[in-house]
């Protein structure tokens, strides 16, 4: 793996969290991001550019088959689940909701961390849901890092918490504080 | 299934075994499908019947039909309704339908057609638009049950409300309840529209070329190919499309990563309408 990558979820409270972990990475991050934001399946496809306002790097909604690549943001379009192929490509699909979510943050995790195996950082925000549990526990089953937002900083605490029973984390941070971290991994990382 | 690493590439070696066994036992042909998605649907199959591996689903489907079934099931995704993404359909209305309108007769293919869904819908849009009875409209699945359902026409009632929104959304020119007939729990659509309609098994995987069309609609079906077989189907429409014949696609999928795209031009970004370009035929030159 030439690159590593960063998976992050949020659901309710998401819009504001995922925005300042963003808002923390500097203009040349070298790892790809890839973000499941619970949205509407009605939801137009103006999330990308609500987070574009607050992020330095290119942010913008994966399309099918696209080549995941470093330094970018992809955010998974609403009503799709977001995977991850072994040839590094986004794929959609609209199977069957997952956790009555679609896009599912355990969907993203779990094929992203089959690809870039301890390449793979985990991120969990605010969300009233245990979406993202299961996806968190197998980036780390693969080797990968796993972070939380602290319970008490988040907008709704069920989803961090859910995150937090379900693995064991490295790091419990404020989203800012997450954006730092993150912004201090290495290229390979 | 929990994967750790060393796991990973044992699980794609019988993942690749158990596609190849479904494609020796049927000819239907997943090889190519995208990875991720094939190993969450088999996983889905595997846990549901309590089997500990993918090998184990192979001894399965080879000795139990209807569990073959039940995997090949798993490997169609068939949700689709009428009129999705309305705005889409109000592009086809407004951009697509007035070049269809210089022809005499036109062909158009749904590929990937599920029950059917869409073919109704594309119907109702050129009754509406005075087009129908100079239409054939052909719809073409892997999965024969999904077939007789789209020949049938016959869809739950929970459902005609969300189809009557898209309609209207979608532009439509008159009212949706006049396409159907209203039973118990279940509409009829109307046998007008069904006349103009052939549905026939047809994969896209294996099988040719499909006439000479104007229009093919493939919404949402190329999202579960892996990239080589995107190509090799998109190949098939190129060859499949008259010159000038237009190309739908779904909303999330795009010929930006393929090969064929400059065959191509854009007609609408957003809906993923793409046009045939005319292609010059280069053998004649020099000929008398």
């Amino acid at each position: 793996m030439r690159f590593g990558a960063v998976a992050i979820g949020a659901s309710a409270g998401g819009l504001e969290a995922v925005g300042t972990v963003l808002a923390a990475l500097p203009a040349d991050f070298p790892l790809a991001i890839m973000v499941v934001q619970h949205i509407a399946p009605t939801a137009d496809d103006t999330l990308a550019q609500r987070f574009q306002r607050r992020c330095r790097l290119p942010v913008r909604e994966a399309e099918d088959k696209e080549p995941i690549l470093p330094g970018v943001v992809f955010v998974a379009p609403a009503d799709f689940h977001l995977m991850v192929e072994p040839e590094l490509r986004f794929s959609l699909s609209r199977e069957e909701r997952v956790n009555y979510s679609r896009p599912s943050i355990d969907v993203l995790m779990e094929t992203a961390a089959e690809v870039f195996c301890s390449a793979l950082t985990g991120v969990i925000l605010t969300g009233a849901s245990a979406d993202g549990a299961a996806g968190l526990a197998a980036i780390k089953r693969m080797g990968g890092r796993a972070m939380v937002q602290a319970p008490e900083t988040a907008e709704i605490d069920i989803m961090p918490k859910a995150a937090l029973a379900a693995c064991a984390v490295d790091a419990v941070l404020p989203p800012a504080d997450i954006g730092a971290a993150l912004a201090a991994l290495a290229p390979g990382a | 299934m929990s994967t750790d690493p060393a796991d990973v590439e044992n699980q794609r070696l019988e993942i690749r075994l158990l596609l190849e066994a479904i494609y020796q036992r049927s000819g239907y042909d997943f090889r190519g499908y995208a990875s991720a998605h094939i190993k969450r649907r088999l996983d889905h199959v595997r846990a549901r019947n309590r089997l500990a591996s993918f090998c184990d689903m192979i001894h399965r489907l080879i000795y139990d039909p209807p569990f073959f079934d039940e995997v090949l099931a798993a490997l169609s995704i068939n949700v689709t309704e009428m009129f999705r993404d309305p705005h889409f359909y109000r592009a086809v209305r407004e951009t697509v339908v007035p070049h269809l309108k210089t022809y005499p007769f036109i062909k158009v293919w749904h590929a990937g057609c599920a029950a059917g869904q869409e073919v109704y819908s594309m119907a109702i849009l050129l009754k509406e638009e005075g087009m129908l009875s100079r239409a054939q409209i052909y719809g073409t699945d892997i999965n024969p049950p999904v077939l007789e359902t789209a020949r049938r026409g016959i869809y739950p009632l929970e459902a005609v409300r969300q189809y009557t929104t898209n309609y209207q959304k979608a532009g439509g020119t008159a009212s949706f309840a006049d396409y159907y007939t209203a039973g118990y729990d279940s509409v009829a659509l109307s046998a007008d529209l069904k006349k103009t309609m052939l549905f026939s098994p047809h994969n896209l995987v294996t099988d040719g070329i499909f006439g000479e069309m104007h229009m093919i609609f493939c919404r949402n079906v190329l999202i579960y190919f892996g990239d080589d077989l995107q190509e090799k189907v998109i190949k098939l429409f190129l060859d499949s499309l008259c010159n000038g014949g237009f190309l739908c696609l779904g909303s999330k999928e795009s010929l930006r990563f393929s090969a064929h795209a400059d065959a191509f031009e854009v007609v609408d970004a957003r809906e993923k309408i793409y046009r045939k370009r005319h292609v010059r035929a280069l053998g004649m030159q020099g000929e008398p």
